[in-house]
């Protein structure tokens, strides 16, 4: 008797805990939206979604327009996926398949120390260090540009990629490998041709995870791509992230001033961007984990 | 291990509980200008009068002033003038914020080293500025593309080129740097930039020229590191340093008052911003009383 009140007692903790983490989520979303919606009184939405001039403390005209910084945003966080996906599978697979046990067992855990390194930190490396190397490879004047954003983004989403991807590609049943291989498969092929297809769930969710990441980041950004305000033309342009501009605003804005609302707009913007990301990942791992049973 | 874990949290707790009731520590923040003289100052304050507490800490003028409004500190540092929307909310909030000048800034205008342009009149800084000179060519110089390099919103000095130099809106190709230190590293590595910084800041900086500056085309050109030009006001663009006092309290006045006496003033020199001219030492009495 007493066990079965323990047990209905610890269900009924767990099932709390549950809600909780959607009472947040639910609780974070109404509070964007009603702390952005007064925003909307004074600016039209078609100006802040398809306008570029964001400059709420301008001389003349208060301006309201995210384009310049979505684009921004998209531009760091695809640069940033291009380097750190290939990377991270490769690293992952090489963990996986090819390193003897004593090497996976040294590099895993510094791969997962690089996810500790504090932000500012990386967004200083930019500045010093692969700002002027990507200034002297593209002969720009300076480097804080989204390229050197991406490079900063894709060493800060190795570490989820890398060991998201690992896990998942020792996951796969040892069977599907030994048929390969008796198959007269190479060890190359089977790697790319069995594992990695029937690890695919996993590794996309993994590199999902890493732009999660990537969009959110806010001082690395903020200290590494220049900030201009101006619409990117190319990845060397210096850019001006959703994240860094409400990092740099909200400090000093008016409480309850249009600005201020404004700024949680392009929190809300951010915040619908991230949970389509993540719902895309959720779906697509479904959808495979499906295939592969 | 866990339980011990626990024990020295507890125990932190604890320490900081009761210390946190018998301290009074003195808040104070803002302009990223005044912060490393502020620390200084009130690092030699604390050495001298045992007991007393004082945090600085950065993040801009505007962030600065926001957190005096919201009682989150006791002095705010500014390198620009409170706006009147500010004192609004000040007052709203039950403050009425007192203006202390704790030294002088000759705003310096800094490009890099190799840039062969020496001197600019106040109008080309604006026009730089706005975007509307693109080539230093146009300025008797190289043939290279002019980088800008800036402040972000938040800053005092950020608003005081727009408002007092600029009279208009920045170019949005403006790289908005976050500090003064960000500005002179980027200028001394790119070699079409110019950026603005508190002359503090230049005193030990390497790899970058303080370039000169005319009130008007025919007027002389002067530098901001020259005491005389900028107390006096003849350097165009030479601007008070102010704290703003959330409540006129002893300890504050105490802390105040060693700012303003000559050893607080040696300490500004010595951090290379230069000590007030009579009108200030007369508006901070005001403030403060004999």
């Amino acid at each position: 008797m007493i066990k079965r009140m323990k047990e209905k007692i610890i269900h009924g903790l767990f099932f709390l805990n549950g809600l909780l983490v959607i009472a947040a989520l639910l609780g974070i979303f109404l509070l964007l939206i009603v702390t952005a919606l007064p925003a909307f009184k004074e600016i039209r939405l078609s100006e802040f979604l398809f306008t570029a001039v964001w400059d709420p403390t301008s001389y003349a005209r208060p301006s309201y327009g995210i384009l310049a910084m979505l684009a921004g945003t998209l531009l760091v966080t695809c640069g940033a996926l291009l380097i750190a996906v290939p990377i991270g599978i490769g690293t992952a697979a090489y963990l996986a398949e090819v390193a003897s046990p004593r090497v996976r067992e040294i590099a895993k855990p510094v791969v997962e120390v690089l996810a500790g390194i504090p932000s500012v930190v990386i967004g200083f490396l930019g500045i010093v260090l692969v700002g002027p190397f990507v200034a002297r490879i593209f002969h720009t004047s300076n480097g804080l540009n989204a390229l050197n954003g991406s490079v900063l983004l894709a060493i800060m989403a190795l570490p989820t990629i890398i060991s998201l991807s690992e896990d998942a590609l020792n996951a796969v049943p040892v069977s599907f490998c030994e048929a390969s291989l008796a198959l007269g498969a190479s060890r190359w092929q089977t790697v790319i041709l069995v594992k990695i297809p029937a690890a695919l769930s996993g590794i996309i969710a993994s590199c999902m995870l890493g732009m999660g990441r990537a969009i959110g980041e806010t001082m690395t950004v903020l200290m590494a791509t220049g900030c201009a305000q101006a619409m990117p033309h190319s990845f060397i342009d210096p850019v001006r992230t959703l994240t860094a501009t409400i990092a740099i605003e909200l400090g000093e804005v008016a409480y309850g001033s249009t600005h201020y609302y404004a700024l949680f707009a392009v929190g809300l913007a951010l915040f619908i961007i991230t949970f389509m990301v993540n719902l895309a990942s959720d779906v697509i791992l479904h959808k495979y984990q499906n295939v592969v049973k | 291990m866990k339980g011990y874990i626990r024990l020295i949290l507890v125990a932190g707790l604890l320490s900081f509980s009761a210390t946190g009731q018998a301290k009074e520590m003195i808040q104070i923040k803002g302009s990223d200008t005044l912060i490393n003289l502020v620390q200084k100052l009130s690092e030699v304050y604390m050495q001298k009068n045992p007991g007393k507490y004082l945090s600085v800490t950065g993040g801009g003028s505007g962030t600065g002033i926001a957190a005096l409004i919201n009682r989150k500190c006791d002095i705010a540092d500014a390198s620009r003038q409170i706006k009147g929307s500010e004192v609004e909310q000040a007052v709203a909030a039950g403050i009425n914020p007192k203006r202390v000048i704790v030294a002088v800034d000759g705003l310096s205008i800094i490009v890099n080293a190799n840039n062969s342009v020496k001197q600019l009149t106040f109008d080309q800084v604006g026009k730089i500025y706005r975007g509307e000179i693109f080539n230093w060519k146009e300025l008797g110089g190289d043939d290279e593309p002019v980088t800008l390099y800036g402040r972000q919103p938040n800053s005092g000095t950020y608003d005081f080129m727009k408002e007092v130099v600029m009279k208009g809106d920045y170019s949005p190709r403006m790289m908005q740097m976050n500090g003064n230190a960000q500005i002179i590293e980027g200028v001394r590595s790119d070699k079409g930039s110019i950026g603005y910084v508190g002359v503090g800041y230049v005193k030990n900086a390497t790899g970058i020229a303080v370039i000169n500056i005319a009130r008007s085309a025919g007027s002389p050109y002067l530098s901001p590191l020259n005491t005389d030009d900028v107390v006096s006001g003849r350097y165009p663009i030479s601007r008070p340093l102010n704290q703003y006092l959330a409540k006129v309290t002893p300890d504050i006045v105490d802390f105040i008052r060693f700012e303003l006496s000559p050893e607080g003033q040696k300490i500004v020199q010595d951090e290379g911003f230069f000590t007030l001219p009579p009108e200030y030492v007369e508006s901070n009495q005001a403030v403060l009383g004999k």
